[in-house]
């Protein structure tokens, strides 16, 4: 039986979803042997590849890149997984809606830099006006809530999917901690 | 007062007036006093004193002629001859003329034919006083009429006997839920209550957009809501009545306080009326202008000087209602009803309309068509002879698209149930309401997406924000709405809009929410190509919204 | 002499169970063990019927009911529990997440909220309507509490344990629709406020990180409801 080609992605997030993954500790070996982790940040990889089965996205939808980024992964994931609340719902990164851009990044760019106060117009990419669940944006198959989602949550979804069948998250994982 | 002495002054009145062949009847109500109708008025009487016409002409400031667009309306009795458009003298020689044709000259360019089916297909109930008697005098009112219905009712009547007529009748709650009125009564009639105390409160708390019934009854025939809640009140066991009127209808607010104050100092309103045991009395509580205060618990709420939200029913008001008694409340119109029918028999009332829904309905008739007004037809008359005869068609020769009845918590109508019978049971069939009587004509200048996010703004602004599927579910329709007309929405955001639908009309608490889903629903069902015209191609057929190319920012659920 | 108590027999989810005739569907739910899901709803306040969560099917009427202000009547066949209800009272959830910024998981409230419980224990995963991020204050003007208005659900339990069993009426609503909100006294700062008597009722029958008490960190906020039956028992019986 082929490996599951799976991909992780790092959006707007604190890479607490990693480590939660990462926390699968000595499981990682057991799923090791039905997946193949084709693009992560854990992997040393520029271009999102072709053909991924399962994508797993942490972080929200917070600039035009991420958005390309969105686009292009969802064309080339046959399932895409939003992985921990920032991805489900916004979460902290959402925190900045209520507040026009402009005013985000003069807070946090002039008012609040002790050097070298200006704010990035090059190499950052430009902020949405809204930091968006990755939903609002495009189909998402599967949702891992959870701030970060257990380690279990995410064991559990992932040997669910290796075993052909569509996991049920609703008891095993929920907004928060 | 005695039955025979109600009789005297209506004699007296009735030979006054006779003594004065003709009356000038000018329109008082706000509509045609928006146009300056007073300073129509006092040219006239000026015109008359002039010419010593006064022994033969009299001039007499009456309610609402219903042609509210044509305003300022004056006829001339007893020819019926009427005057549209009369300019007060300042502005030209309107007053003259018609003062003149009176003096046997010929008739001017401002004469209206009678003969129009807008006035020739009525049948008037509600309406028979409106454009005749002087309201703010109730001895014109006993002159046709008025109290007999009362008086007869509490010397020759039981209250049973009285519901048993109003259940005849076949008489539905004008207020737009249809809810049968003699049903009602007896259940209020038959609640207990600690120290029998029962309430009797009238729903003025118009608020529907282009509705203006119960001001314009309230404006031209007080009395008569007067008396149908006395009778009312007889009924049920009640002697205290509440008038819950908008503060925005300061001038309904000014005849009802002087009809009141006149009833009462001829003993019609007040302790021992007629020397019965029965006594009545009835104040005036002014609504602040929330739409949800229409809800009759949320109106009560109101009443009691709470925060007008509407309270879970049951208990119905009529078991638990104003300060937990028993109360009955209806509508202007449906009181407006009471009198005619103990006076004449709910027989006679049964005799018109159709088999469910009796008697007739007033209605509001505005937006694109050519008589926009005030008219009162039989139930089951067909909404294209509302629309195309007594309205007179649509204007600017376009092309009839929709109507909205019962304003926002209603349904549009499309050109295909134009043959249809207007009554409760055929309007609901197309997924509107009777609703109060509001109807909005719409031609094919209209885009009905963006007329349903008109209709849902209103509900979002006057959601009361107590219960949840409501205050949010307005909202997110509403942004939806304005997604969908703004050329911003994907495909998907329409089922989410119609799942909202459900889902609001399904958990709301009161029937605000419960129906402000309608004008969507109906009009995703009768013009959807419309909707999905703004979502696929980015584009208002009726050429009314600014759709504008998907950006990448708002882009959303490809 | 004590009136004789009336009984009513009726079925809740095809179960026949026995109520006092003054009883509401809920409360004889939960009597037999059969769950119904409720926000506005606290056990020794008046109920208001607001959440709609605990809404209803009852046989005859097309209507779905609140279990919360629907008496029992004999024969009434219930079903509290319907694929129907389920999805709901889920859509419900989600537009009270969608409506204010409820981030549960920088929240004092967080593993202790009741808004965050109903979401996990009706299996929601994620919100299907656009958050709203409305911008809302944050009242931290009393000396012991909190008002974090981007949490709260407008369940109107403050509004009436402050009404009904302080006495102090200090709570109250502002506004219509999606701008209602609390406030205390006529909208004025609650460090201001004259009435309140700063006894924390309100903060505790709070289902969630909306009142709260003042130096609290993410999840540190637990409430206590459970004086609540109590006091209102003790009342009773003194009076």
């Amino acid at each position: 039986m082929s490996k599951i080609r799976i991909a992780t992605v790092w959006m707007d997030g604190c890479s607490g979803c990693h480590m939660s993954f990462l926390d699968m500790d000595e499981r990682l070996l057991e799923l090791a042997e039905h997946i193949d982790l084709v693009y992560s940040p854990l992997v040393d990889l520029k271009d999102f590849p072709q053909e991924v089965d399962v994508t797993l996205i942490e972080g929200a939808l917070s600039s035009e890149e991420d958005m390309e980024k969105l686009h292009k992964i969802r064309k080339h994931s046959k399932l895409l997984v939003s992985l921990g609340d920032c991805a489900v719902t916004a979460n902290v990164p959402g925190m900045r809606n209520s507040f026009p851009v402009d005013s985000v990044l003069k807070r946090g760019y002039l008012e609040n830099a002790t050097l070298n106060q200006q704010i990035p117009l090059q190499v950052i990419p430009k902020l949405l006006p809204r930091a968006l669940p990755l939903h609002e944006a495009v189909k998402v198959d599967l949702f891992i809530p959870g701030c970060p989602p257990h380690r279990d949550a995410i064991h559990y979804a992932l040997s669910e999917l290796i075993a052909g069948r569509v996991p049920d998250l609703s008891t095993h994982s929920h907004f928060g901690a | 007062m005695t039955l025979d002495e109600l009789r005297e002054i209506a004699r007296i009145e009735r030979e006054k007036q006779q003594e004065v062949p003709r009356k000038i009847h000018v329109c008082m109500a706000a509509a045609c006093l928006s146009q300056h109708s007073d300073k129509v008025k006092a040219g006239l009487e000026a015109q008359i004193k002039e010419k010593g016409l006064e022994h033969s002409c009299k001039v007499k400031g009456v309610g609402c002629m219903g042609l509210c667009a044509a305003g300022p309306l004056v006829s001339v009795e007893p020819e019926g001859k009427l005057y549209q458009g009369v300019r007060p003298p300042e502005e030209g020689s309107d007053v003259a003329d018609i003062v003149g044709s009176v003096d046997g000259k010929p008739a001017n360019k401002l004469e209206l034919d009678p003969g129009l089916p807008f006035f020739k297909e009525q049948v008037k109930v509600v309406l028979e006083n409106s454009g005749k008697i002087d309201p703010e005098r109730i001895e014109d009112y006993i002159a046709a009429d008025g109290y007999e219905a009362l008086l007869t009712a509490l010397t020759s009547m039981t209250p049973l006997e009285i519901i048993e007529q109003v259940t005849k009748s076949g008489l539905r709650g004008r207020g737009g839920a249809g809810y049968p009125t003699g049903l009602k009564w007896s259940t209020v009639a038959k609640a207990r209550s600690q120290n029998n105390t029962k309430f009797v409160i009238c729903n003025a708390d118009e608020g529907d957009p282009g509705a203006f019934m119960d001001r314009s009854v309230l404006e031209s025939d007080p009395q008569r809501v007067l008396e149908g809640m006395a009778i009312a009140a007889y009924a049920v066991g009640a002697s205290q009545g509440y008038i819950y009127v908008r503060a925005e209808y300061p001038l309904a607010i000014k005849r009802l306080k002087t009809a009141i104050k006149q009833a009462e100092n001829l003993g019609l309103l007040g302790n021992n009326i007629c020397e019965t045991r029965f006594s009545f009395r009835i104040d005036i509580r002014l609504g602040a202008g929330a739409f949800v205060c229409g809800e009759e618990t949320a109106l009560i709420n109101s009443v009691e000087g709470k925060r007008g939200t509407p309270r879970p029913r049951p208990p119905y008001p009529a078991q638990e209602g104003l300060w937990g008694a028993p109360t009955l409340i209806n509508n202007v119109e449906t009181y407006a009803n009471i009198a005619p029918i103990v006076r004449k028999g709910g027989a006679w009332f049964a005799g018109i309309g159709t088999e469910k829904s009796k008697g007739t309905k007033v209605f509001a008739l505005a937006g694109r068509v050519q008589n926009t007004g005030l008219i009162e037809v039989p139930m089951g008359i067909k909404l294209r002879d509302i629309i195309f005869r007594l309205g007179g068609g649509i204007p600017d020769g376009r092309k009839f698209k929709a109507a909205q009845t019962g304003g926002p918590s209603g349904g549009c109508v499309p050109e295909q149930y134009l043959d249809m019978p207007v009554d409760y049971e055929s309007l609901a069939k197309v997924g509107s309401i009777m609703g109060s009587g509001g109807l909005i004509v719409m031609d094919d200048s209209s885009c009905m997406p963006d007329v349903a996010k008109y209709f849902m703004d209103f509900c979002r602004t006057e959601s009361c924000g107590k219960c949840a599927p409501c205050r949010v579910g307005t909202t997110h329709m509403y942004n939806l709405l304005e997604r969908i007309t703004s050329g911003a929405a994907a495909e998907k955001e329409l089922s989410l809009l119609e799942e909202l639908c459900s889902v609001v009309s399904q958990t709301s608490l009161c029937g605000l929410g419960q129906s402000a889903p309608n004008p969507v629903v109906t009009t995703l069902r009768y013009f959807r190509d419309e909707y999905l015209a703004h979502i696929g191609e980015k584009h208002c057929p009726a050429g009314v919204c600014k759709t504008k190319p998907l950006s990448r920012t708002t882009e959303v659920g490809k | 002499m004590s009136p004789a108590v009336e009984i009513k027999t009726l079925q809740i989810d095809g179960k026949d169970v026995g109520a006092r005739a003054d009883q509401t569907i809920l409360e004889v739910a939960r009597e037999n063990g059969i769950d119904i899901p409720t926000l506005c709803h606290l056990d020794g306040l008046g109920d208001v019927g607001a959440c709609r969560l605990c809404l209803v099917e009852v046989k005859g009427s097309n209507k779905l009911l609140p279990a919360c202000v629907t008496r029992v009547q004999e024969g009434m066949e219930v079903t509290a529990h319907s694929p129907r209800l389920e999805s709901l009272r889920k859509i419900i959830v989600e537009m009270l997440f969608s409506e204010r910024n409820h981030v549960c998981s920088v929240c004092v409230s967080n593993g202790h909220c009741e808004l965050q419980a109903l979401a996990a224990s009706l299996g929601i995963t994620h919100v299907r309507v656009p958050y709203l991020n409305p911008k809302l204050q944050v009242d931290a003007t009393n000396r012991r509490f909190v008002i974090d208005h981007n949490r709260c659900v407008l369940c109107s339990r403050c509004v009436r344990v402050c009404d009904e069993i302080e006495g102090a009426h200090t709570w109250d609503h502002f506004g219509r629709g999606i701008d209602c909100r609390v406030i205390t006294d006529l909208n004025q700062p609650w460090g201001n406020s004259d009435s309140c008597t700063g006894c924390g009722k309100c903060v505790h029958v709070c289902p969630t990180g909306a009142l709260v008490e003042k130096g609290r960190a993410a999840g540190e906020m637990r409430k206590r409801q459970q004086f609540l039956p109590y006091l209102t028992l003790m009342r009773e019986g003194r009076q």
